[in-house]
Parts: structure tokens; sequence; C-alpha cells
């Protein structure tokens, strides 16, 4: 247990955080009202977001180690314990979790308006399991979460989802599902050549070659659906259409973030050698999902449709940070993946509001809006000048850390790469422009009302997050440094031999 | 003192004869209902009781200990929750359902005998009596709709069996024949330097074959998906989980005969493991009555639980165990739904379930936990099952099954979803809302929490199944 540093505040908090979400949950159903579930659940997500708020403030930045730490033996047989920590790679990840959940129950508050109460249970339910998943640092208790968390997220579209939601939940379960039986088949194998369950003491093992390779194929086809790497997109346009704005925000913001995390968290440090092998592959289906993603994107009329495409873009810049293997790379692709959950998931929020006054989520029918809702398309101005990485704002800061990570290491690579950023802001401004000054096709849309109070609130906190990171990323960069370089040297960057395979594609 | 061993055997009879005294009379409607869960229960405790007694009964025929008791205690309890997760027996006429109640109880009784028995003629004469109990409960549904669908199903049932018991006796006459003896503590040493003769191999596996019957394993499955359709929904639930029990804790003391060098016999086992799980799945998918599909999933879960049997060893064995219990609980949950749902006992297509979560959140959410539990999805206690059988067999050198194993999970992800989304997204029609029994509500409330706490917190029948396993290796 030397990788851990059990907590010293005196209780348990990441535990705290993982259950209390859970516990009320379990008050819910007690609840007579819709209206006591709404405000329960907003408290109980705000009361979470507060504590979580510690983290940050008692995490020490200079670690490598995993803090706040806790562990309890849980299935003693099969020597498996409830262990949990953070460094730097999942603090800020569980943040984010913790303070988009407030903001997702308030999303939710006049848009969901049947059967409210079982709405927040599966809301609070996700919580637990998503926080749960970046704090676990025990592999079952890790699988368990991240299985479990299916069934509540597939309630959400299955449930409160749109016309297709059928389709589209079953098209979710399955692709998620499918993708991570294998990774249990791998789990085990780890386990019984390793002895133990634990996720740190996996790590940096001399595994054989063979072993990497089909431990790294198994971890790759689960997190590459989770993120959506390009070929396994197919389902996250239509789970994200259909799913309620709550759902799209949770799916777009942290779920997909799970993928990279889980990159991250096993394949570079436990697989390091096959990670070296298939890095040329990843990356250039990286490049190829930035692409696709954004010539998707460009065609939209369906504006749900055009964000779940630019996601598939903007993972794939993730990807591509991650698997370029160096610092400015690998720090580049966790900020951008707090971006891109602090961005798309403010466009979905927007998207909501519209549909909530429209019933509509075509580009056409908001075409104009412009002139009735300015405070409206002022904030979802910022949030798609932010999407397209405009200098500034917080996406700016993650790309240009990933490019220029990657422009040290492949050129050629890089460059594909770029017409990506050009095509976001194709597309950003293309919808910009229809719902802004998309002229008077729609006039009874002078009747809409702007923003209320409630979703400002939903808003500004996000906007702050955006010019925050975006001319200020130092608070959110300080506390990766340690993780990021020890993680560098699990991968085995620096003493491996140049990987032959690489040097024979890349020029 | 010897009575208290014999307890909870001798609840059973009683209660039996009581139920056929009551089936003599004229009787006041639900009399033999209550009675019947009362002699259930009353055999649970006394079977709770009674968990860490030992002795030997009848000149060494009939044997107590750790494992018979846990298999008594499983099964009993199994029972009472069938009864009480089938409230109203809708499919069976007024008239006869004492002696429906009576067949129930002697059924029970037969499995509870079965795994008590310390040799190979008392085995054998507890299933005939547990099975031939079932064979009559088939046929005893109502013709509504006059297609004696029911006779049909019965007719299968007893061919199959039948012909699966013949197996089973020619195995067992060449265990004799091999060792010149009868009783499973004389025949484990008496085996094991035969080990390499085909004879002795034979033997096991035919010897298997009438435990492969109960358990629903390819190649004796037949008739599942067939008796579950034609049986009524109250039989259909009670032939699809207690018996399993029994069988797997049989199938465990005669694997356990071939322990530990059996190479013959574990690629047999693999090979039929591997049959079930491909054949129940996929034929599975395609099913629109929700009984036969559980029929099928039954084919797959009995391939699942060979898995611990493959290993041949104690780890494995004690998996099996918590598979099955795990299984028993869900497959009741979802039977639950199943009976509750049905109209005048009538069997549920995957369509009639539309819409169940706007009739009755209570009767979806229960069935949503039992087919997540069935699909193995933590955190239920199908997931951790299922991880721990993976994980006995990949500890044991199967990795080509554990893959095929998790493949087989991805494919029957799909019909399970199906249910789950008929219940939460389908449209119900005008159908209207489900007035559920109180006791109903109790067990499916039981069940989904028993269900849940399996998967969370497996360590403690996981440790007792192990102990039980050590009492008969």
């Amino acid at each position: 247990m030397d990788f851990l540093t059990i907590s010293t505040l005196g209780y348990p908090l990441l535990s705290i955080l993982i259950f209390l979400p859970l516990a009320g949950a379990a008050v819910l159903p007690l609840l007579r009202s819709d209206n006591a579930a709404r405000y329960w659940a907003l408290i109980v997500t705000i009361a979470v977001a507060v504590l979580s708020l510690q983290l940050y403030s008692h995490f020490d930045p200079s670690s490598a180690r995993y803090q706040f730490g806790e562990t309890m033996p849980w299935i003693t047989s099969l020597h498996i314990n409830y262990t949990v920590g953070v460094d730097g790679i999942s603090l800020l990840l569980v943040l984010m979790t913790t303070l988009l959940m407030p903001l997702c129950v308030l999303g939710s508050w006049r848009y969901i308006e049947k059967r409210v109460k079982e709405f927040m249970f599966c809301l609070l339910l996700m919580e637990t399991s998503m926080v749960g998943v970046f704090a676990a640092l025990d592999f079952v208790l890790f699988y368990v979460l991240w299985e479990a968390m299916l069934i509540p997220m597939y309630l959400l579209i299955a449930i409160w989802g749109g016309p297709r939601k059928e389709y589209a939940s079953i098209k979710f379960f399955l692709y998620t599902l499918a993708g991570s039986v294998l990774l249990l088949a791998a789990i085990i194998g780890l386990y019984l050549s390793q002895g133990t369950f634990s996720i740190p003491a996996m790590m940096g093992k001399p595994y054989s070659m063979i072993f990497q390779t089909c431990v790294f194929l198994a971890f790759f086809l689960a997190f590459a659906i989770k993120v959506p790497m390009f070929p396994f997109h197919t389902w996250l346009p239509a789970a994200h259409v259909e799913a309620p704005t709550a759902g799209s925000v949770i799916l777009a913001s942290v779920l997909l973030k799970m993928g990279t995390y889980g990159f991250l968290r096993f394949c570079l440090p436990i697989t390091p050698d096959a990670t070296r092998m298939f890095l040329p592959y990843v990356l250039w289906l990286s490049v190829a999902g930035i692409l696709y993603g954004g010539f998707t994107a460009l065609a939209q009329k369906d504006m749900k449709k055009l964000i779940a495409y630019s996601s598939v873009g903007h993972m794939g810049f993730v990807t591509l940070g991650i698997f370029v293997l160096n610092q400015r790379g690998i720090e580049g692709a966790i900020l951008q993946m707090l971006n891109h959950g602090i961005t798309t998931g403010a466009l979905f929020f927007c998207v909501g509001m519209i549909y909530e006054r429209t019933h509509s989520r075509e580009l056409d029918h908001a075409a104009g809006i412009g002139k009735f809702v300015p405070i409206y398309v002022t904030f979802l101005t910022v949030f798609s000048l932010s999407s397209l990485a405009f200098p500034g704002t917080n996406s700016f800061t993650g790309e240009f850390l990933i490019l220029s990570g990657s422009f040290a290491k492949h050129k050629l690579l890089s460059a594909c790469a770029i017409p990506g950023a050009v095509l976001a802001a194709a597309y950003m401004l293309r919808m910009l422009q229809r719902m802004i000054w998309g002229g008077t096709k729609n006039p009874e849309h002078a009747g809409l009302t702007d923003l209320s109070a409630r979703e400002v609130i939903i808003l500004a906190p996000l906007l702050v997050f955006v010019f925050w990171i975006g001319f200020a990323p130092a608070p959110f960069m300080n506390v990766m440094h340690a993780s990021v370089s020890q993680l560098i040297e699990q991968a085995g960057v620096h003493s491996a031999q140049a990987p032959s395979m690489a040097s024979l594609m890349f020029p | 003192m010897k009575l208290i061993l014999f307890a909870p055997e001798l609840i059973l009879l009683l209660g039996g004869l009581l139920l056929f005294s009551l089936s003599l009379c004229k009787r006041r409607a639900g009399l033999p209902r209550r009675l019947t869960r009362l002699v259930a229960l009353a055999a649970t405790v006394a079977c709770a009781l009674t968990l860490h007694a030992q002795g030997t009964l009848f000149f060494d025929a009939y044997r107590i200990d750790l494992f018979s008791q846990l298999m008594k205690c499983i099964t009993c309890a199994g029972f009472a929750a069938a009864l009480f997760a089938s409230s109203s027996l809708t499919g069976v006429a007024e008239e006869i359902r004492a002696e429906y109640y009576f067949f129930l109880i002697l059924s029970s009784l037969g499995l509870v005998l079965l795994v008590s028995s310390a040799d190979l003629l008392t085995m054998f004469i507890s299933l005939e009596l547990s099975s031939y109990s079932l064979y009559l409960l088939v046929p005893m549904r109502d013709d509504r709709q006059g297609l004696r669908i029911q006779m049909e199903s019965a007719i299968k049932y007893i061919l199959f069996g039948v012909a699966a018991t013949g197996v089973m006796l020619f195995g067992m006459s060449y265990l004799f024949g091999l060792t010149g003896t009868i009783t499973f503590h004389q025949l484990l040493p008496a085996l094991r330097p035969m080990m390499h003769n085909p004879a002795a191999l034979a033997a096991i596996a035919m010897t298997l074959g009438g435990f492969f019957f109960k358990l629903t394993v390819f190649p004796f499955h037949f008739w599942a998906p067939d008796v579950y359709q034609g049986a009524s929904n109250e039989t259909a639930a009670f032939i699809a989980s207690v018996p399993k029990v029994a069988a797997v804790g049989l199938l465990v003391r005669i694997a356990s005969l071939a322990t530990p060098d059996g190479s013959f016999l574990v690629l047999m086992l693999a090979t039929l493991s591997v049959c079930s799980m491909f054949y129940g799945n996929l034929a599975a998918l395609v099913q629109t009555d929700v009984k036969r599909m559980l029929g099928f999933s039954g084919i797959a879960h009995a391939g699942y639980i060979m898995l611990g049997l493959v290993t041949l060893g104690e780890t494995g064995y004690a998996t099996a165990i918590y598979y099955v219990i795990g299984y028993l609980v869900m497959i009741l949950a979802g039977f639950l739904v199943v009976c509750a749902v049905s109209k005048d006992g009538e069997n549920v297509l995957v369509s009639d379930l539309n819409g169940l979560y706007k009739r009755s959140p209570l009767l979806a959410f229960t069935l949503a936990v039992s087919m997540f539990a069935m699909a193995g999805i933590p955190p239920f206690a199908g997931f951790m099952g299922k991880f721990m059988l993976l994980t006995a067999a990949y500890k044991a050198g199967f990795l080509p099954l554990v893959i095929i194993a998790v493949v087989n999970t991805a494919i029957s992800i799909y019909y399970y979803l199906c249910v789950v989304k008929a219940a939460y997204s389908g449209d119900p029609g005008d159908s209207p809302g489900l007035a559920v029994a109180p006791s109903t509500k109790a067990a499916s409330a039981l069940l989904t929490v028993v269900t849940v706490a399996l998967g969370v917190m497996p360590d403690r029948v996981l440790a007792i199944a192990t102990e039980a396993v050590k009492a008969i290796l």
C-alpha cells in the first residue's frame, strides 16, 4: 500500500462523496411531492459539491501518490478490497462530476415533468457510480461501478428520452456492455498473474508481451467504445439525441471521460509495451475521429446531433494527447477532458433550454432567435467559441497543449489534425450564424422568453470556468504535474528503446 | 436426538400427509395454500436450526452434514419463496389445489432427501420421488384454451425424464460393478485408482446425466422450454428454481468422485458447458413468450454453473453453489412478476409486459432487477457469481472457456434488455393498473434485497458454501 496516502481528514471524505448520493436516493421514495424530490436532490448534490471542494484544498500537488485513501477488505476470499483514492489525474474529474451534478438537477427542474422522483433517483445513482469510478483503486470495485452505471443511464434514456428512445437506449447499453465484457476477462487475468485486484499494484509489472497485447486490446475495446473513438462512435449520436438534457450533459461531460480516464489509468501504466506497439494505430484513429467528427457535424440539422458529432472530434484530440505520451500532451488531454465537460455540457444545456421553449432541436426552427433572446445567445456564443477553441477560452489552452505536445513528436500526424480545428470553427460558426442572424423565417419566436434566473444560474458557473481555464489554467495544471510525470515514467517512454513500428509509420 | 436430525424431512412429510387428508374432504378455499406456506416456512426454520448438525441415519444410507443441511436450507427457503411469489395459483382448478400442493410438498421432500442421500440407491429413490411429483404437476393446469398444451409438455417432461433416469441408472450399475459398493464415501477411494479406466469415466459421466436433466444442461435440456411454457406459471416457477439447487448439489457430489484427476471428464463438462451457453442464449434471443425465454436462459445459466464444475476443485464447487443460490433468487423474482402480470393464469408474452412501469412500478422494478441480475450486471448476485465462476475457471486454466462465457454474457444482454425495455419504455395501451397482493409485494421486496445483498456481500455465503463443500470432499 505504498502508493496510497491514507486520509488524514479524520473522516472518510471519498466514501462520503460516493455514498452520500446513494443515501440521498434512498430517502427519495419517502418524499411526497415532486417539488420536494427536486429540492432534496438539489440539496444532496450541492452538499456533495461543497464537500468535494475539500479534495482540492487538501490535495498535495507535489505528490504522485493516491491521496485521501481509504481501504478495507471487501471480499476476502478473492483478495478484493474496497480501496479508494485520488491522484492528480482523477482529482479534477471527481470535482467536475460533483460540481456538475447540481447544475444537472437544476437543468431538469422544468424539463422533467413526469416521474420526477424516479428521475432524481437515477441522477443520484449516477453520481454515486461516477464518483466511484474515478476514485476506485480496486479493479473489481471499478468494474462493478463502471457496469452498474449503465442501469440508471439506460433508464434515463429509456424512460425520459425522445421519440426513438427504445432504439437509442438499447444501442447504448449493448455497445457499452459488449465492449466491457472482455475487460472482465482481462481483469481476472491480471489478478491471477499478480494475486491482487489493486490497480496501482498492477502497474509497472513485467508482463509478457503477448499477455500485454491481449490485455491492452480488451482494455482498448472497452474504453474506445466509451470515449467513443472513431469506428466505435455510432451509439453516441443516437443516445445524445434521445436523452433528456441532464442525461446528455452527464453523458457528454462525465461518461465519455471515463473512456479516456481508462486509457490513462490502465492502458498506459499497466500495459506500456503494448501501448507503444499499438500507439500509431490509436493516434491515426484519433486523427480520423477528429476529421470525421468535424465533417459530420458540419452536415447536421439537429443541434444535439451537431454537438454529439463535435464531441467525437473533441475526444479525438483528447486521445491524441494521451497517446503522444509526453508531458504536454497528456496534461493537455486531461485539461481538455475537463474543458470538454464544461463546454459541451453547457452547450447541451443551451440546446435543452431552446427545446423547452420551442419543442424542437432543429437548427432551422431556431433560426433567427438572436433578436428575441439576447442573454441566451450571449451565453451560446461564448460556449460555441469555447468549443471551437477560440483563444482566451478554456479549449484553446487544452488543444494548444495537445497540439504542441504532438508536434514535438509526430509532425505529419499533427498537421493532419489541424483541419479538425478549422472544421470546429466552421460548424460552430455555422450554427451561431443560423441561430443569431438566421433571418426572420420564424416569426412565431417573437414570444420567446429569455433565460430565467434559474437558467442563468446553471450557465454562469460554466461561463466562469470557461474564462478561468482560458486565462489562468495554472490552478488546474498544478495538481496534475506530479501524477503525469509518474505516469510517463510508468509508460516507460524515457527508458525504452524506440518502438520500431512507430518509426515506420511516421515519416 | 436422531429425530432432530430428521426434522425438516418430518415436517415436510407431515405437511404432505395433512394436505393429502385435506384433499379427501370438502375444504375451504385458500386453506391448502396457507398450510403449504406454513409447512415450507417451518421446514426452512428446521433446516436453519440444524445447519451444523451431523450424523447418519438408516444404516448409513442417509447422511446429515453441513453440505446436506445447507442445500436443504436453500431448497426449503426457495420452496417457501416460490409459494409466496405466486399468490393466487390461478392456473390450477380450485378443486384439485389440495392435491397440487400435496405433490409440490412431496417433490420438495424428494429434493431434501436427495441432498442427504449417502448412497446411490437412496439418491435414486429420492430423485424419482421428486421427479414423479413434478411430472404430475404439469398436466394439472387448467385447459382454458383447449389446446391441451400442458399434456404435451407433461408427456415430453416424463419421456425425457425417464430417458435421463435410464442413462443415470446405467451409469450407476457401472459404478457398482466396478467398485462393488454404492455408498459415496466408499466409492471415492475405490474409484481413485481406476480413474484412467474408460468404464469409470463413462460411469461417472452417465450418472451425472440424471442431474444434467434436472439442471437443463445440454444435451438433456430439450424439455425445459416446452415444460415451462406448458406448465402453469406457478408450476414453472417451482420447476425452474428449486430442483436446480439440489441438482447442483448432487452434481458436485458426483463430480467430486472424479476429483482431482479426471481430464476426460473435464473435457466433457467443458464441452457441455459451451454447448449449453450458446444454445440457451442464441435460442432465447428470438423468444416471445417470457416463460419460454426463461427456459432457454436457464439452459445458458446451467452452462455458466458448469464452469464451476469444470474446475473439479473446492473453490469452483463452492462458487457453483453460490451461483445457484443467486440464480434461485433471480429466477424466482422473474417468475413472481410473470405470475402477477398473467391474466387468469395465461402465459405472458414479452409484449404483455409493455408499460408495466406505469401499471405497477414495484413489479417493473423487480423484473428489471431480476433481468439485469441474470444478465450479470453488477451490483447484483448474477454478476458476482459469474465473476467468481470466471475467476475459478481462469485459475484452473480454462481461458478459452472464460472468453466464451463473457461473449455469451454479451449475447444474453439483448433478450434480457428487451424485457426491461418493454416494461420501462413500452406503451401499456389500455391495460389497467395491477393490484398486487401484499404477500407478493413483500416477496418481491425480499427477493430484490437478497439479489442485491448477495451481489454486494458474497463473503458470508461463499464462506459457508466452501465449508460445506469441504464436508463432502
